[in-house]
């Protein structure tokens, strides 16, 4: 690393924000260059004082008030939707009809079952929906869950080899199907081993493979006979999450590589399986 | 080789896809009677989001340089929070908030005065006279608040904004990204010319002082 490089660097590295690899090796350079170092020292305190000593606006009490009644205001002025409560008048008007208007009460309990007909058809169309995003939400979440947790807990793999031919047949025999498992260690992706693991209430294959410093999950479990193909790219919490689905397999990637590295994976991925 | 699903198992999977549906469901269903009365919406809004008033004042402040458009911004974003809340399902429930602070007081600024937004800078007024502070005296001045914040007030809206999000709410380039909505590569850069002119900034008002 040069002088300039470093300078540029310079903020992120004060900062804490830089990966690893990249801090130490300014780390170095400041080691070895003076001058860049004086810079830094000087920068660092001179940033660090005029932070610490930048005028914090707290917020007066009376915005707090303020907007607490804005907020109460809000919901005033809402338009009630509450079903239960306008089924409950209709019920009590219909009770006290008998004595007043006789013809009243049939006519309101059919628009009651009207409604009541209505916001089930609403609801049954309308559940299905719902439910997609919060399903893939969830499925997200335990993605990332069982990601970390295989970093943190110094549980990666439960069979630990670079063999594709040692960790396919020990996977085989431990669940109801039999993930292809490739090992892309030419191509700059190693295998490191296998894992099982349990997401979306059933168990799965975990393939870990390893990005220079960063590891990749690589979830495997059978497809729905109907599903479709298709590829999907999210971003949760600074993970990067891409799933696929070919023939036989659902297949989810977690990892904390860049989006680019991960779509290479995927595609060196299924190259290779098409070989074998 | 990939092989195929084998076929005594084929059934098995299909119980096992029945199933979460069921258990998703509930889920969904639990989320939407959380919310369902406006008051207990209402109450986990405040629950979540008064504890961040200070965070959206002081970034609104700083930003409009004016208290009292500071108070009808904030104000303003925290009845646009509670109306889009359904949406928030996230976890960040202060990146969220100020994201929303950010965009009002934009919102504000764009129809007050357009020139403030972008990252002209004067160089009549800081082009000349500070060559000959030093770091070290900058760092002697650096306890000044008033002066620091004159300095930071001269500043551009993006600036000013990248400094509070980081020095003052300490918050991570990635959050900040999300917030000034700027891709995270740079964040970086950003800060980091930010900085350069809040330096050259209290540099010209020290070297006038003397």
């Amino acid at each position: 690393m040069n002088c300039e490089e470093a300078t540029k660097l310079m903020d992120g590295y004060l900062d804490g924000e830089l990966d690893p690899i990249t801090s130490q090796t300014i780390e170095q350079h400041l080691r070895e260059c003076h001058k860049c170092d004086q810079a830094y020292k000087t920068h660092g305190s001179l940033i660090r004082a005029i932070g610490n000593a930048t005028p914090y606006y707290k917020a007066p009490a009376e915005l707090r008030e303020r907007i607490q009644s804005s907020l109460r205001e809000e919901i005033a002025e809402r338009p009630t939707r509450n079903v239960a409560r306008d089924a409950r008048s209709l019920f009590l008007r219909g009770q006290r009809g008998p004595r007043t208007v006789p013809s009243e009460i049939p006519w309101n309990w059919l628009s009651l079952a009207a409604a009541i007909i209505f916001a089930a058809i609403i609801a049954l169309n309308l559940v299905p929906r719902l439910q997609r995003p919060g399903a893939d939400q969830l499925l997200g979440t335990q993605l990332i869950a069982s990601h970390v947790r295989s970093l943190m807990a110094n549980h990666l793999t439960d069979v630990a080899s670079s063999d594709q031919h040692t960790v396919k047949p020990w996977l085989d025999a431990k669940l109801d199907f039999a993930p292809a498992v490739v090992d892309l260690a030419s191509e700059g992706f190693p295998l490191v081993g296998g894992r099982l693991d349990y997401l979306d209430n059933r168990p799965v294959a975990a393939l870990v493979y390893q990005r220079r410093k960063h590891f990749i999950n690589l979830f495997v479990w059978p497809a729905e006979p109907d599903a479709t193909r298709s590829t999907k790219a999210l971003t949760r919490q600074g993970y990067q999450l891409l799933h696929w689905v070919d023939s036989d397999f659902n297949y989810w990637a977690v990892s904390d590589v860049n989006d680019k590295d991960l779509q290479a994976f995927k595609q060196l991925f299924e190259e290779q399986i098409a070989h074998h | 080789m990939a092989l195929l699903l084998k076929e005594e198992h084929a059934s098995e999977t299909e119980d096992f896809e029945s199933d979460p549906k069921i258990v998703k469901f509930v889920v969904v269903k639990k989320r939407e009677e959380q919310h369902h009365s406006p008051k207990g919406e209402l109450t986990s809004f405040e629950a979540l989001m008064l504890p961040h008033l200070d965070a959206a004042h002081n970034l609104a402040r700083w930003l409009l340089r004016n208290e009292q458009d500071a108070q009808d911004v904030v104000q303003e974003a925290y009845l646009r929070a509670f109306k889009s809340f359904a949406g928030f399902h996230g976890s960040n429930g202060r990146a969220w908030l100020l994201t929303i602070v950010r965009n009002t007081s934009y919102t504000l600024l764009k129809k007050n005065r357009a020139v403030d937004l972008t990252t002209t800078f004067d160089e009549e007024i800081h082009g000349s006279g500070h060559e000959s502070v030093s770091p070290a005296t900058i760092l002697e001045h650096s306890e000044d608040a008033e002066l620091i914040r004159e300095a930071m007030d001269e500043l551009p809206a993006e600036f000013r904004e990248i400094l509070a999000l980081r020095h003052q709410e300490g918050l991570s380039y990635k959050e900040i990204a999300d917030i000034a909505q700027i891709p995270p590569g740079t964040v970086m850069s950003r800060l980091a010319r930010a900085r350069a002119k809040l330096k050259e900034c209290l540099a010209a008002r020290i070297g006038k002082e003397k």
